[in-house]
């Protein structure tokens, strides 16, 4: 008898749905959604895919989407915050208070509410994973005890400005010029692509099978032209909002923590399989505490971009629907809400369906109701495709 | 065959015992395991195999006897100190997160790495060259668990088990579950360590299994011995009776 073990798909064959080589449903449904979206709204209002319009949506973009990758953290554990929103307001108008009232300089007051922000995400971490209490509950209670103590802050008033041309104001109307925003996509591409030759060297010298070159420039002429049509678009306009590059930064960053380094390797562990990443010697608590810190520290940024579009803080900040629509985008960009699986793209792509939606609807004078719906549809949608993801392998 | 040379055990349990409540689990119970042999546990449910598995891996301690590693008397309180002793033990449920890949499983909780920097690429040599020298072929080591065979998932968890550079390899019912041909994979397997000079326990309901894979058959009876039999010279029909009960020493 052949001893070999290698019996490929031996009457265990699985449904499986055709999956990128990331390994999990991954972006494929995604794009194809916002192809469509650029399609329909774009046929139905000449301005929708005009310069000025998406120089609008990427500014509109980055405060929800910096509170969505801190979603996308907690999803991956398989948990849930439902206190992103308020903890968002909150930050924001701690640094207003500190900066205005307290005349703190700018750049100290949002290290020092950033610092706040973490402080409240180690309470939530330690209601979690010492009291054992459910992440559900812990940020529900947040949710709520911690808009409070912002409308506490407010004061009476219930609103603060920003001085229009101080340091945060003046964030949200940085534009790149033109010739920065070309070196920077031709900078991406290059470091992209060396990065791959390096790895790929790498990986011949440890006699590891290396993919062709085709995949390889393929990935990068990708990049470069979605990077480079981006750029064209806003250049049309004012230029690559700055707000933009540092939402995409921190995409960048999160990816690679979460890719290559140890603490990421674990949160997939621990929202994979808990307990197996417990008896494998991985302290999961401080897995989780670490999660849920990160995930208040990235709404608190959200915030703080949200304070500086807007100029102030006021008694909405962090409300009305901006939770709902963190989490719709992280799951829409395709994290399981089961824990283990996503990326940190998902909170890019995931807000840019969600704010091409509104964007359109809005150019179209749709009632907001309806808007809702629509949101609603891509969501459930974007859960059946996580569902159906999921189920095939059971 | 190779009939196994009568070598000193690797690992003892001598007259180890454990009460749960009024309840005595596992009473005066002797097993050898040495190097190089497949030792199989038998007996019918509620006969103490998990007990004394749970012992030797760590996970309860005795309340009687003691444990003899390589001659010296040893203490296993903790799962930890199974595993700094050399004693590797894969679990039924076998521990596996199914939503990463085979590299990242392998190294589960013991990810080489450098200033918090994972090596991958000395991840993947190793594994690789650890599922070759087991000769367990996964097509894709890049896929997540969860899409392998329940075979390659065994696989797997055994290969992990192997990480450590164990001396002793305790295994709990590594066949329930899997199809015909995938066990005889797990069994091939199975020899393999056995060929690699580890002392190998697997426990089992099938005595099928069992008689094509080990080389002793060590039986309980509610929490007792109910004897130890060599598998080439012994019909199943006495271990069956030794698990059973029925006319006994038949």
């Amino acid at each position: 008898m052949n001893p070999s073990l290698d019996l490929p798909g031996l009457g265990d064959r699985r449904l499986r749905l055709p999956r990128p080589s990331g390994g999990d449903p991954g972006a494929l449904p995604v794009v194809a959604g916002l192809t469509l979206i650029a399609v329909v709204f774009g046929s139905l209002n000449g301005h929708f895919l005009s310069s000025e319009n998406l120089t609008n949506l990427a500014l509109q973009m980055a405060a929800t989407g910096t509170i969505a990758l801190g979603i996308v953290l907690v999803l991956l554990l398989g948990e849930i915050d439902l206190s992103a929103g308020s903890v968002s307001g909150l930050t924001a108008v701690v640094m207003t208070v500190l900066n205005v009232r307290e005349h703190v300089p700018s750049g100290l007051a949002v290290l020092l509410a950033l610092g706040a922000a973490a402080l409240v995400g180690l309470t939530h971490g330690l209601m979690f994973t010492v009291l054992r209490m459910p992440s559900f509950v812990v940020t529900l209670a947040g949710l709520i005890g911690w808009q409070g103590l912002m409308l506490y802050l407010l004061g009476r008033d219930g609103t603060i400005n920003l001085p229009f041309d101080g340091p945060v104001s003046t964030l949200s109307d940085t534009w790149l010029p033109t010739w920065l925003s070309w070196a920077f996509v031709i900078g991406a591409g290059t470091v992209y692509l060396v990065t791959a030759l390096l790895v790929r060297r790498a990986r011949a010298r440890t006699g590891l099978p290396v993919s062709g070159p085709v995949p390889l420039a393929l990935r990068t002429f990708g990049l470069v032209a979605v990077l480079a049509a981006a750029v064209a678009v806003m250049s049309g306009d004012r230029g690559v909002p700055l707000t933009l590059v540092i939402f995409g930064g921190l995409v960048v960053l999160l990816d690679l923590v979460l890719r290559l380094t140890l603490p990421g390797r674990w949160v997939y562990a621990v929202g994979g399989n808990a307990e197996a990443a417990r008896r494998a010697g991985i302290a999961v608590a401080r897995v989780r505490l670490l999660v849920f810190v990160a995930s208040s520290v990235l709404a608190g940024a959200g915030g703080i971009l949200a304070a500086s579009r807007l100029s102030a803080v006021n008694q909405s900040s962090g409300g009305s629907d901006i939770l709902l629509n963190a989490i719709a985008a992280a799951v829409i960009g395709g994290t399981s809400l089961f824990g283990g699986r996503g990326r940190a793209y998902a909170a890019l792509l995931g807000i840019l369906v969600i704010q091409s939606v509104a964007n359109g609807m809005l150019l179209l004078n749709v009632d907001s109701s309806v808007r809702f719906m629509v949101t609603a549809g891509v969501l459930a949608l974007a859960v059946a495709i996580d569902s159906a993801a999921r189920g095939g392998r059971r | 065959m190779t009939a196994p040379a009568p070598s000193a055990p690797v690992l003892s349990a001598r007259g180890v015992g454990r009460s749960f409540g009024a309840v005595r689990a596992l009473d005066d119970v002797t097993l050898d395991l040495r190097a190089g042999e497949v030792t199989a546990l038998v007996g019918d449910n509620g006969a103490g195999k998990s007990t004394l598995v749970k012992i030797l891996s760590g996970v309860v301690v005795p309340d009687a006897g003691r444990i003899v590693l390589g001659g010296e008397p040893v203490r296993i309180v903790r799962p930890h100190d199974a595993r700094a002793l050399g004693v590797a033990t894969v679990h039924q449920d076998l521990g596996l997160c199914e939503n990463l890949d085979v590299v990242a499983n392998l190294f589960l909780g013991a990810e080489p790495h450098r200033w918090s920097l994972l090596r991958s690429l000395r991840m993947e040599r190793a594994a690789r060259d650890l599922l070759a020298s087991l000769d367990v072929r996964i097509p894709d080591l890049r896929t997540p668990v969860a899409s392998l065979s329940g075979g390659q998932r065994q696989s797997v968890a055994i290969a992990r088990a192997l990480l450590g550079e164990p001396r002793v390899v305790l295994l709990d019912e590594p066949t329930a579950a899997l199809g015909v041909e995938q066990t005889a994979q797990v069994l091939a397997l199975i020899r393999r360590l056995r060929d690699r000079g580890l002392a190998v326990l697997v426990i089992s309901h099938n005595l099928a299994d069992v008689r094509a894979v080990s080389d002793r058959i060590a039986v309980l009876r509610l929490g007792r011995d109910a004897g130890v039999f060599r598998t080439a010279e012994t019909a199943t029909e006495t271990v069956v009776a030794a698990m059973t009960g029925a006319g006994a020493a038949a």
